[in-house]
């Protein structure tokens, strides 16, 4: 029984987490407010359910016992003292009452932890935190910032929310649209905390892979009809086919262009496909789209056995023309070289600014590929070890030891 | 910013400096590692260090010196090198400090290096 309270409890927080605080904090406009409300609910389910059994509806339970601590938000000390015979009231009321179910606010929850005002390296914490409930150590550890640092800028990034009222904001059109980026951008960074990490799986460092799927999950199927949200999460769910195939049994890292197609996920591919499919429909260009896109080409060879290296170069054209990122313009210089132009490549490479470039390991891995092709091995190798220098991952770096090449 | 970036390894990372089979990978990774800095542009300075089996421990206590053979403290990881870094920020600071080769096999310490004091030699 005990044991059946814990785990509901458990199971609500999981479930229900992001859905309760969005509800509550879009009301009350306070975040800090609402996430301490909702955990001193948490905190009395443990308590009550063992005693009195899981009620029917345990959200609304939750719900009802957040909502009454936040209206005596005020008088919160005598709260503590005298919380029993509250929570019982709730209790009753959350049996007695069948509520209607309450509405997913988890979208304005998104858009406002990527909110302009809010310092964009806090936005990504900010999500994790308000839709998954992850605490600020566990985010600090994948984002590589020290916890009490971590702790200081969700405090910051809350305060500055109450302050500016920002959750009560409706927003246009045409600022919807830009924010929608912010929000997209913000959940690849979590889910891209997990990519390079997973060597360290076995040790711990897991990165936040899986929470990253998770918002792009919910944030396509809250706005099923915008095509960067579909797009966003077909490139996801394509890196997630191919996770399989990025290391052998030793642990050794594979390259794109080396692994297995046979060890690709195909339903994850398959779901992909469709997504980008229905995304594509709209005419409109896209980043993530794009980037699908590319993923698409590469793992056609699973089909076709050959990488479509000018399909590749198109798409690299449009996205170095469009949406210009770093990254994008450091794998496009790959990708010609790959496709029988290295000295464009190398073109490429040199007009990047060099204080953008100088610890992008990318970029030093592309370098190296580029000057190989070119037949510059001197050159090639001192542009590896500095590819190898800013490597974190042993088996990345164990890989680009033996200079077999690039690694994407 | 100024950080003092502080390396330690266990004992299996000290002795394979000696190894002829296993001295220039090591030595590969630090010098690739310390090279991506160097090319960065932001070591201030900063030195590896002999084995911890070099080391001498000076104490006065009472008046009396105490010198003993070895690091200060018998812990499995020792102090192996360190630099002095100029960066934006902590979180620069902890980016290098997470490519080092001994993060995945030993630990590394960033603290935030003192202004000079004033009045102190210049």
């Amino acid at each position: 029984m005990t044991q059946d309270a814990r785990g509901a409890v458990e199971a609500a927080a999981r479930i229900s987490y992001g859905r309760l605080l969005a509800y509550l904090s879009v009301r009350s406009r306070d975040l800090s407010a609402s996430e301490d409300a909702l955990s001193e609910a948490f905190a009395a389910a443990l308590r009550v359910w063992p005693v009195a059994g899981v009620p029917d509806r345990p959200e609304a339970w939750l719900l009802t016992t957040a909502r009454r601590v936040l209206s005596h938000g005020e008088r919160h000390h005598r709260i503590r003292q005298g919380a029993a015979p509250m929570i019982e009231l709730a209790y009753e009321e959350a049996h007695a009452r069948a509520a209607p179910d309450f509405p997913d606010e988890r979208l304005k929850l998104l858009f406002v932890c990527a909110h302009p005002d809010i310092e964009p390296a806090a936005r990504t914490p900010l999500m994790l935190q308000t839709v998954l409930g992850l605490d600020a150590g566990r985010i600090a550890g994948a984002f590589l910032t020290s916890p009490a640092a971590m702790g200081q800028r969700l405090v910051r990034a809350k305060a500055r929310i109450r302050d500016k009222g920002l959750i009560f904001e409706v927003l246009g059109p045409e600022a919807m649209a830009d924010r929608l980026a912010d929000v997209l951008s913000a959940i690849y960074a979590a889910y891209g905390t997990g990519w390079d990490a997973i060597a360290g799986a076995e040790d711990g460092v897991r990165g936040l892979a899986e929470e990253g799927v998770f918002l792009a999950r919910l944030t396509a199927a809250l706005l099923p009809n915008e095509p960067e949200a579909n797009g966003l999460f077909a490139l996801i769910l394509y890196c997630e086919a191919r996770r399989p195939a990025r290391r052998d049994s030793n642990g050794a890292f594979i390259p794109l262009g080396r692994q297995n197609p046979k060890l690709w996920v195909r339903d994850l591919i398959i779901e992909a496909e469709g997504l980008l499919t229905r995304a594509s429909r709209s005419g409109v260009f896209g980043r993530f789209q794009t980037e699908a896109a590319i993923q698409s080409v590469h793992v056609q060879r699973g089909v076709t056995g050959v990488t479509l290296t000018a399909a590749l170069i198109q798409l690299y054209d449009l996205l170095a023309s469009r949406h210009p990122g770093l990254g994008a313009l450091v794998s496009r210089a790959a990708v010609y070289a790959d496709g029988g132009k290295p000295a464009s490549g190398l073109t490429f490479l040199d007009d990047l600014p060099p204080e953008r470039v100088a610890t992008y390991q990318p970029y030093w891995v592309a370098r190296a590929h580029v000057l190989r092709l070119l037949g510059l091995a001197g050159d090639a190798k001192a542009a590896l070890d500095i590819a190898i220098g800013l490597t974190e991952d042993p088996a990345l770096q164990a890989f680009l030891a033996k200079g077999q090449g690039k690694t994407d | 910013m100024q950080y003092m970036i502080l390396f330690t390894e266990p004992q299996t990372h000290f002795d394979m400096r000696n190894n002829p089979a296993e001295a220039p990978g090591y030595w590969g990774a630090w010098n690739a590692y310390i090279g991506a800095m160097a090319q960065a542009g932001v070591i201030l300075n900063g030195d590896g260090l002999h084995g911890p089996h070099t080391a001498v421990t000076v104490r006065v206590r009472d008046g009396l010196r105490q010198v003993q053979d070895g690091p200060y403290a018998d812990t499995k990881e020792q102090l192996g090198g360190y630099f002095v870094i100029e960066v934006a920020d902590l979180d620069a600071a902890l980016e290098w400090a997470a490519r080092s080769p001994s993060a995945a096999y030993g630990s590394v310490e960033v603290r935030p290096v003192l202004p000079p004091m004033s009045g102190g030699a210049a």
